[in-house]
């Protein structure tokens, strides 16, 4: 056991550690809250409410594990809702449409922020707090007021529920229920295989953690380092692109408002899940993780009957501290081992 | 191309704005021989490695290779790489987050999948072959220094490298390891791979190498049969005059003869700190030299940071002439006129991006306090004389302290601290990693000080520059005092006895 505890690579030593807390997590919410928490729908809703989340988190890890930070994404989220919105209403667009706009936008941001980062050199935090700017501005530019979307289709489409066989529950007149996910919770599941394997099993995959771990070393590893920075932001983008349209199937509507702080719950999630700020270290499992961990805090917070928003930034605040404290005390404790 | 060669380099030169680093070098390495690339800071053996690994490109001559029919050309470090020629840098250049594995396979190879059963198989594997401790699925940082350099060369020698780089390979690591390291290097030659060796231990060139190519100011002095060039003519020829001032520097007219030469600069009762050594007890008189000696890891540097307060005193009693004081950190210290050059240079020394001028007024400016800062003139003023005192080669005051080399960056803390005018100076291996002359420089700097009245305690892992410079020398075992050597006591037998625990007799 102790000689499998020393050859754990930081990376998993630290996944471990975040699906241990959130399970444990789980539990305590299911004893001390009553069964609310017990129904397969409560766990299902986390994740319908959470998808878009999820998917910027898995974008943001991927940055962050070359050793960068995209603080833009919360706004891109708004400004793609917004924009998709827009077009469905007021200019006569198809979701197809809409779709594509929202890939459109998040790959601008990220081709123009990754190119600004990886190949002009210039400090990703800068340019990210600047695309962040950006977004909410044109935001606020493309149009002004909140507004519900009530284009017909998109209705449809956002009411969408995939059924779970099995999962269901009776309510208390004793109808069943089935439980349900949203059509952004199979795109997030996707996003999160799919980035997982690609960081596991794929060569272009592991220089991500290369550049992360030691950027010079990686160098003259024969790794070109621009490419791998710039691609880390074009993919982060791209989700954020995503994510901002599975919000916006989500909230089914478009504000200026949208998606505010998510950057930082993103970067929270991620923190949480295992990723260091220091980069090379990380797992987009980890990150589904911290995802659900943060949500879950989040509805336990409220359950228990405080539902003002500053009791959950308390209880977020408290639980990274509680994170990070685990985290460098089990590393400390491997280094030592060692 | 000459029998058996598998690299020449001729009539290399490479021009910087105002220097001529090389001028008409040739350089030679034939198949399975150890090669030492030998001189001083500056004399351009980093240059020619790097000309080599295309990091600088050229501005004169050709480089052949073994099998390829015309000059190569070489622009980068991966093309360097693809004509088999590999590097491995006195830093680690791996990523200590992955596995060794990925560390010899990361960056090269086709395909677009990653599959980590047959990578770790197959490193595994050349581990093995080369008889390295190591595991391709471990984390390469759970491995130590050594073994990370062996992950290097082993990367390079999967590579299939027909000539290896070895930059300073051994300055980190210590006498186990760098057998270790000399046990492969023989491996490899006999493989017929050739080893470009550099380093700054004459000792470890005489172990190791069959041929010495000395370099000065950016010529070439010439290339020998490590049986032709003893050592003492190795060290003339990389300096280019004759060395007897080498053997004996230290000469009873040096010492200080003020009338308070006995009374104790620095005293210390059972003084301990938290870096986990023993209690110890010290003393030092004004003008005397003395010195911590031991195996590395034996506690010499700890020592010398409890009596500065750089790690936290847990215990004892210090004096400063004769007073009773308290060092809890390194500013009481200073205020006390005492200076700490420490050990790691990179670490705790220099700040890389400030020029030698800023780095230079630092402590003093410290010592002054925050709010009476010296003027620009006045730091401009001191920085030349210092600059000029020590002669430390830079371009300007103004030039960053990173673009110097190594010695001349450790003249600069040395100015650091003379500046702050300490009558207790304490040297922590201030010789590291710097070459012969300014090795020498820096010997007799001490001494001229200690003339002076001042007290110095002097640490380095070579005995013999110990010896010529420290009057009387204090030996650790184990992270505890073990012995005190002075006047006749000091030889290098002596101390050995010492520090391997008196009784056993040793015939060196």
């Amino acid at each position: 056991m102790k000689e499998k505890f020393k050859n754990m690579s930081d990376t998993n030593l630290l996944l471990t550690i975040t699906i241990v807390i959130f399970f444990l997590m789980y539990i305590g919410a299911i004893l001390f809250l009553g069964e609310g928490f017990l129904k397969p729908q409560a766990f299902f809703n986390i994740l319908n409410s959470q998808a878009a989340l999820i998917i910027t988190s898995c974008g943001l890890s991927l940055v962050m594990i070359t050793g960068g930070i995209d603080i833009s994404v919360g706004g891109v989220v708004a400004l793609v809702s917004m924009s998709c919105a827009v077009l469905l209403d007021y200019k006569g667009g198809n979701i197809a449409e809409a779709i594509l706009l929202a890939i459109g936008i998040g790959l601008a941001f990220g081709i123009v922020q990754g190119f600004l980062v990886a190949y002009l050199d210039i400090q990703p935090f800068i340019v990210t707090l600047a695309g962040m700017f950006f977004a909410r501005g044109l935001t606020t530019i493309v149009h002004t007021n909140p507004f519900n979307v009530e284009h017909a289709g998109f209705i449809a489409l956002k009411d969408t529920r995939i059924y779970i066989p099995g999962m269901g529950s009776f309510n208390k007149k004793g109808v069943y229920i089935p439980a349900y996910i949203n059509i952004g919770v199979v795109v997030a599941i996707v996003v999160v295989i799919v980035l997982f394997c690609v960081l596991r099993w794929s060569k272009a995959g592991r220089h991500f953690y290369a550049v992360g771990g030691n950027r010079q070393s990686a160098l003259m590893l024969g790794i070109n380092v621009k490419r791998t920075v710039f691609a880390s932001h074009v993919m982060c983008g791209l989700l954020a692109g995503i994510a901002g349209f599975v919000y916006f199937m989500y909230v089914g509507s478009g504000s200026p408002a949208h998606a505010s702080g998510m950057e930082m719950n993103a970067i929270a999630s991620s923190i949480i899940g295992g990723t260091l700020l220091t980069g090379g270290v990380g797992n987009i499992i980890g990150t589904l993780f911290g995802v659900l961990s943060l949500s879950t805090i989040q509805n336990i917070v409220q359950s228990a009957g405080l539902d003002q928003a500053w009791w959950t930034n308390i209880t977020i605040a408290a639980m990274l501290c509680l994170f990070l404290v685990i985290q460098s005390i089990v590393m400390a404790r491997k280094k030592s081992a060692e | 191309m000459k029998e058996n060669a598998i690299l020449e380099m001729k009539g290399i030169y490479k021009i910087f704005p105002g220097v001529r680093a090389l001028q008409d070098v040739d350089f030679t390495l034939c198949k399975g021989e150890i090669h030492a690339l030998m001189g001083e800071n500056g004399a351009g053996k980093s240059t020619l490695i790097k000309v080599l690994t295309g990091v600088y490109e050229k501005d004169g001559g050709d480089i052949f290779l073994e099998g390829l029919g015309k000059a190569a050309v070489i622009r980068s470090p991966q093309d360097a790489q693809k004509l088999g020629i590999s590097t491995v840098y006195q830093e680690i250049t791996l990523c200590p987050n992955l596995s060794v594995a990925e560390n010899m396979y990361i960056g090269r190879g086709d395909g677009a999948v990653q599959n980590w059963k047959k990578m770790n198989a197959d490193a595994d594997k050349i581990l093995q072959n080369l008889d390295i401790p190591a595991r391709g699925a471990q984390q390469l940082s759970s491995c130590s220094i050594a073994i990370q350099q062996m992950v290097a060369i082993a990367r390079a020698v999967d590579m299939d490298c027909k000539v290896l780089i070895l930059d300073e390979p051994t300055s980190s690591l210590d006498e186990k390891e760098v057998e270790k390291l000399f046990g492969l290097m023989r491996d490899l030659k006999k493989r017929g791979v050739g080893i470009i060796f550099v380093t700054h231990f004459l000792d470890q060139v005489y172990e190791v190498c069959d041929k010495i190519t000395v370099l000065r100011d950016g010529k070439l002095v010439g290339e020998y049969e490590i049986k032709d060039l003893p050592r003492v003519q190795l060290v003339s020829k990389m300096l280019g005059k004759e060395l007897d001032d080498m053997s004996d520097i230290k000469s009873d007219a040096l010492a200080y003869k003020g009338k308070d030469a006995d009374t104790n600069v620095f005293e210390a009762v059972g003084l301990q700190s938290n870096a986990d050594i023993k209690p110890f007890n010290f003393h030092i008189k004004k003008g005397e030299v003395n010195g911590f000696t031991g195996l590395l890891g034996s506690g010499r540097s700890e020592c010398v940071r409890a009596i500065f307060g750089a790690d936290r005193v847990i215990a004892g009693n210090v004096k400063k002439d004769g007073k009773e004081v308290k060092i809890k950190k390194p500013i009481d210290a200073m205020k006390l006129g005492i200076a700490y050059l420490p050990e790691d240079r990179k670490l705790d020394g220099i700040v890389g991006d400030l020029s030698v001028r800023e780095n230079i007024i630092l402590a003093a400016q410290v010592l002054r306090g925050a709010f009476k800062p010296f003027s620009k003139a006045e730091t401009y003023k001191i920085a030349d004389e210092y600059i000029k005192m020590l002669e430390i080669k830079t371009a300007s005051a103004d030039t960053p302290i990173k673009s110097l080399s190594g010695g001349n960056q450790q003249k600069c803390i040395l100015a650091r601290w003379l500046l702050t005018h300490p009558d207790y100076l304490i040297l922590d291996e201030p010789t590291r990693g710097i070459d012969v002359g300014t090795k020498i420089e820096i010997q007799k700097l001490v001494l001229k000080l200690a003339s002076e009245g001042m007290s110095v305690t002097f640490i380095s892992s070579e005995t013999d520059e110990m010896l010529r410079t420290c009057s009387r020398l204090i030996v650790m075992r184990d992270r505890k005092v073990v012995g005190e050597l002075s006047n006749e006591e000091l030889c290098q037998s002596s101390i050995m006895n010492t520090i391997a625990g008196g009784g056993t007799t040793d015939e060196k």
